[in-house]
């Protein structure tokens, strides 16, 4: 979705003739159409995910979503990611891994 | 009143409407998904759990809580600086948990609390990088 909406840059301006282009411009990225169902996939693993586990381990184990998300970004994005932030992925690692031993 | 303290004012208020909107609703996705029940993981089970989401309103009570989330995440990220805003997004992970042990009496032992430490801890790391460290300028096709 990143990657599709810098394609399509920001809207020109707020009125509403500006924001139907700005959209009709993102619906016609190919990047969005491909974006579009998988976030949907997400959201419905999500939906599964609580019916079988609990919310205090489904939503903490999500913010491993930032460890993906950084991987991405390396990879796929070609950004610079710092030590910091490697330390924060790290950390998140971690504290999943905790949080689902814990099982329900 | 001055304008700064104002606009401080109207983002802590945002902020705080956009955690209690994210924390609501999974809750209630998660009310409405103990209301449909475990998912089969075979075709037939998830189209049934499927169907099932479509019809449960505390599911779509949810889906309104979270896109009301969205809209208050995307207006106070155009008031204040991602850095002000995402904190409460890392924060957000301890609330959930405190409330999922309050209101749907989930047992949550020492492990777990340690483990959703450290994911505040790193998630606001991660936070605290700049948003972009790439070329702004719109990536031609």
């Amino acid at each position: 979705m990143t990657y599709g909406m810098k394609q399509v840059g920001e809207p020109e301006s707020f009125r509403p003739m500006a924001l139907l282009r700005f959209i009709g411009k993102a619906v016609r990225n190919v990047w969005v159409w491909f974006a579009v169902p998988l976030l949907a996939a997400s959201f419905y693993s999500l939906l599964i995910l609580l019916s079988w586990a609990p919310l205090s381990v489904v939503i903490p184990a999500s913010a491993f979503n930032y460890v993906v998300g950084t991987f991405g970004a390396k990879h796929l994005l070609k950004e610079h990611v710092s030590a910091k932030r490697w330390m924060g992925v790290a950390m998140v690692c971690i504290g999943v891994t905790l949080v689902l031993l814990t099982g329900k | 009143m001055s304008h700064q303290h104002r606009l401080r004012i109207k983002t802590l208020s945002m902020v705080l409407l956009m955690v209690v909107c994210a924390n609501l609703g999974d809750l209630m996705l998660k009310r409405g998904m103990l209301q449909i029940g475990a998912v089969q993981i075979s075709g037939a089970g998830i189209w049934h759990a499927l169907l099932s989401t479509i019809h449960n309103g505390t599911i779509w009570l949810g889906i309104f809580f979270l896109v009301g989330f969205t809209l208050c995440y995307m207006t106070a990220v155009s008031w204040a600086d991602y850095s002000y805003v995402m904190p409460a997004g890392a924060f957000g992970y301890a609330i959930q948990t405190m409330l999922a042990v309050v209101l749907l009496h989930e047992a949550v032992n020492t492990q777990r609390w340690i483990g959703v430490v450290l994911i505040v801890t790193g998630v606001l790391l991660v936070g605290q990088t700049r948003p972009t460290t790439t070329n702004t300028k719109p990536v031609t096709p």
